[in-house]
């Protein structure tokens, strides 16, 4: 029976085998994963991932401190609501890329803040070299707001010179 | 008229291949008027395939004329044994299925296709076809060979980088 579910944040240097030695412990001890998130970020594996049981939170972070310890990772654990099956689409996407500098995810943003868009899914990347970084986001939400409203919010940036592109996402369902 | 019912993952009829259509009969067309209904009862569906409902014919309907922002397309379409000719360039885009609730993802398909089919009757059809309509009918050919869409989602992570790659080398 699953009657917890927690939150649970796992960070460590990246290598083979994390994601096999942590979730067959979870197996193990009878919990069940629900969505989970997992990449590598600048050299770091990152997980985060939704787990439900029913230990409660202090005899979860037992069983799990061997193969944390044993994996070279930290644990970080939330108790939270298991609300599986309430994915919401989105049906805006914004693309940005500029050369890297401080400031660009607060300002994009917080454009994207005022005209009532809200971020479902955010992933962020520095490509390009250490002599010359490139920035860039993909951004998926959902805004009641017409795109040339969206558009006009991000037009300062643009004039920035940030190269920011806004597309309507229409699911194809069949 | 009937709403019938929907196969869903993880049901391995969904990846039964199809066979062709033969008869173009009442059956054949008192069937897809019962697809149609099914169709429209789903939620949001753009598009059916026969084997979603269990009936193992290359029967396809998709109606593309009803999105939020319009796009080129022809309508309401059954198709019957429908079969690309050609394909080209591609983009990824968000799809989602009847047999999969709860769950969209990304995936790569072709821009511009050339397709022929048949309708209910067996006269032939052909259609150029573009964007959102080339993905709806790729998505539906997939079902009547046995291949669900989250056999081809993409990371996003992943096709931005190989989009603007080859975008920048003139495409191919």
């Amino acid at each position: 029976m699953t009657n917890n579910w927690y939150m649970l944040t796992l960070i460590g240097e990246d290598k083979p085998g994390i994601v096999a030695a942590v979730t067959q412990a979870l197996f193990e001890r009878g919990l069940n994963l629900g969505e989970t998130s997992m990449l590598r970020l600048g050299g770091n594996f990152t997980i985060m991932m939704m787990v439900g049981g029913v230990q409660q939170e202090d005899e979860l972070r037992a069983q799990l401190k061997p193969v944390i310890e044993a994996q070279g990772m930290r644990l970080h654990v939330d108790a939270i609501q298991g609300r599986l099956h309430e994915h919401v689409l989105p049906n805006i996407q914004v693309t940005v890329t500029g050369a890297d500098r401080a400031g660009i995810v607060a300002q994009v943003t917080a454009a994207l803040t005022d005209v009532g868009f809200n971020i479902l899914d955010l992933e962020s990347d520095v490509a390009g070299t250490a002599h010359k970084p490139v920035y860039i986001m993909q951004i998926a939400g959902v805004a009641d707001a017409p795109i040339e409203k969206i558009e006009a919010a991000l037009e300062a940036l643009r004039k920035d010179g940030v190269d920011v592109n806004v597309n309507a996402v229409d699911t194809y369902i069949g | 008229m009937a709403i019938l019912d929907i196969l869903t993952l993880p049901d391995p009829a969904l990846k039964q291949v199809s066979e062709a259509v033969t008869e173009f009969d009442d059956a054949l067309r008192a069937f897809i008027a019962d697809l149609e209904e099914t169709r429209r009862n789903g939620p949001a569906a753009v598009g059916i395939a026969a084997p979603q409902v269990g009936y193992f014919k290359r029967v396809v309907i998709i109606d593309c004329s009803t999105t939020r922002k319009p796009v080129p397309n022809h309508g309401y379409l059954v198709l019957v044994n429908p079969e690309i000719t050609h394909w080209e360039g591609y983009e990824p885009g968000r799809e989602g299925c009847l047999s999969v609730p709860d769950y969209t993802g990304n995936v790569i398909r072709a821009t511009r296709i050339h397709l022929v089919a048949r309708d209910p009757n067996g006269e032939p059809l052909e259609f150029d076809m573009e964007g959102y309509e080339a993905r709806a009918v790729q998505h539906e050919i997939d079902h009547l060979d046995g291949l669900l869409f989250v056999d081809r989602v993409v990371s996003r992570r992943t096709d931005l980088f190989k989009r603007k790659v080859y975008q920048k080398g003139g495409g191919s």
